[in-house]
């Protein structure tokens, strides 16, 4: 699949929003000793980046003014799901930071709620991919579980950066915890990777034009100059780019988010660069999820001609 | 129910286009608007088409066959594309079971082409919209147009008849007497989409004769199995 620009930096940023609101809905209930601000300015963030993703998601559509559209089909639809869960776990959020804003009793149990509304969320992104049978590369729970995995984890280093503004004592706490959530998310995409690598194709030359020859060459795919089929389903890369990228995001999204963040107990001010790292280490592996999805029409669509 | 579909006979296409040129006169001409022509006379010349029309190689060279391939939306009885679709846009008619889109509806997020494995969904880049054949809904009911003429564009214009238009859930239908007759086959039965278009395999065509269709056995001539004498050849002279 092509991979597209818009998609990867929705589903980045509202993976890492998540993973913040569920780092400080835990310390809120692990009874934190920090200022209501620190939620406050948190669920700013939260929102900021959650709003960006949104905003991103837009740029994806022919139709932007008719997004509203997208909600109506949501017994259906994952990605109604999603159209409509987004702006609901937003909204958990401000309610949140409202709640923490009056010093309300209430910030517990919004914030539950919001918990809810930000899983419903991780397991409705991960279904839009899990979702579509013919991409065996995305049809398999690991997709949802990798979704989670590197939301909270990317959330979690996030967290241990703000912290570093707002409630130094947290940093070092947060930091052990966000590598042991990068540790995981390692864990659970190497896994994808390893099962992606052994893919057999259920559909294959002889089943797409139902001729059983061990030999079938496309000679023309019925137009010269491409179409929405050769352009959509294509990454349009080398695969000595897709061999390269695999071990940069693995290095940038994991191992040396892994390192920044086991220094930056120590050393605090390293915290950041690990979230910007690990950050430009999701995009490529974002980048890679899409590049690797092998659609079955690409069979129809391999000779121009 | 009905079911209506194409089933396209592959041992005769011979790999003309004139059903890709119909169905795109007919379509570009609609009230949908037209199908979008990027750089149309220029280099890599690009546009929106419900049907094209693939060429396939089968076997090593010199014992190889050639395979026109037509693909257009196959009307799946258990269309992947239609239930992801977050809008509505992509849905199913009950009546005859037509995959549409609605194109006032469509917000252009081109999940359903992700769903569909048969690459047939094609978004058009000016209009923003998803698009795909419409088995010409807008022809097939049409009563302005003359009875004959209530067929898909593609259908009209098959200069071999390789496409067969029709019913394929009436058993009586020619549609499905050729699927039952002739072998006809969906494409990627694995994916569990249950297309109503089918292909009817290509065969060797062979033409068996018998004797009795070389020498006349009911012959009166040869009724006591004497042979005729041939008579001389008659002569006649022009020259004088
Ligand atoms: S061929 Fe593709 S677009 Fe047409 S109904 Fe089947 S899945 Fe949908
Ligand atoms: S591109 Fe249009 S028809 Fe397809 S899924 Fe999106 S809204 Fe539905």
């Amino acid at each position: 699949m092509r991979p597209a620009f818009s998609v990867i930096f929705l589903t980045t940023l509202i993976g890492a929003a998540q993973g913040l609101f569920l780092v400080l809905y835990a310390t809120e209930l692990a009874h934190a000793e920090v200022a209501a601000s620190f939620y406050i300015i948190g669920s700013a963030v939260i929102l900021l980046l959650s709003g960006l993703g949104l905003l991103a998601s837009f740029f994806h559509l022919g139709h932007p003014e008719r997004a509203w559209r997208a909600a109506a089909m949501w017994r259906t639809s994952w990605l109604s799901r999603e159209v409509i869960a987004l702006p609901a776990f937003m909204a958990g959020v401000f309610g949140y930071a409202c709640a923490h804003w009056n010093g309300s009793a209430a910030t517990a149990a919004i914030g539950g709620v919001t918990t809810v509304l930000a899983i419903t969320l991780f397991v409705c992104t991960g279904m839009v991919y899990a979702a579509i049978k013919v991409l065996k590369e995305w049809a398999s729970p690991l997709t949802i579980v990798n979704f989670m995995l590197i939301g909270c984890a990317s959330g979690a280093t996030l967290a241990s950066a703000y912290a570093v503004f707002t409630a130094p004592e947290l940093t070092a706490i947060y930091a052990r915890a966000a590598m042991a959530l990068t540790f995981a998310a390692l864990v659970g995409r190497s896994a994808a990777l390893l099962r992606n690598a052994r893919l057999k194709p259920a559909t294959t030359m002889q089943s797409a034009i139902g001729v059983r020859h061990p030999r079938i060459v496309q000679r023309s795919q019925g137009a010269m100059g491409g179409s929405f089929n050769t352009r959509e389903f294509f990454h349009g890369k080398s695969e000595a780019f897709i061999r390269s990228i695999k071990p940069a995001f693995l290095v940038l999204a994991f191992f040396a988010p892994l390192l920044l963040l086991f220094i930056g107990i120590s050393t605090p001010t390293l915290l950041l660069i690990a979230f910007l790292l690990q950050y430009i280490g999701l995009l490529a592996e974002r980048w890679f999820f899409f590049a690797e999805a092998n659609h079955p029409q690409n069979l129809y669509y391999q000779t121009i001609g | 129910m009905t079911q209506l579909a194409l089933v396209i006979d592959l041992n005769v296409c011979v790999g003309c286009h004139s059903c890709v040129t119909n169905c795109k006169q007919w379509n570009t001409s609609g009230a949908a608007g037209p199908l979008v022509d990027e750089n149309p006379y220029d280099k890599d010349p690009t546009g929106t088409f419900f049907n094209r029309v693939q060429t396939f190689e089968v076997g090593s060279y010199p014992q190889t066959e050639t395979m026109h391939f037509p693909k257009s939306c196959l009307h799946c009885e258990d269309p992947p594309c239609v239930p992801v679709c977050p809008t509505g846009a992509s849905y199913k008619r009950k009546e005859d079971g037509i995959v549409l889109v609605d194109y006032d509806k469509c917000i252009g997020c081109k999940y359903c082409s992700w769903a569909c494995p048969y690459g047939v969904r094609e978004f058009d880049e000016e209009r923003k919209v998803m698009t795909k054949c419409t088995l010409c809904v807008d022809r097939i009911y049409n009563e302005k147009l003359p009875e004959a003429e209530r067929k898909p564009s593609c259908v009209i214009a098959c200069p071999t008849g390789a496409r067969i238009f029709g019913d394929v859930h009436d058993p009586e239908s020619t549609a499905s007497k050729a699927i039952s007759e002739r072998g006809g086959y969906p494409l990627m039965p694995e994916c569990g989409t249950r297309p109503a278009n089918h292909y009817l395999p290509r065969h060797k065509t062979s033409m068996p004769i018998r004797s009795e269709q070389l020498y006349r056995s009911d012959n009166p001539l040869k009724v006591d199995s004497i042979e005729p004498i041939p008579m001389p050849p008659a002569h006649e002279d022009f020259t004088t």
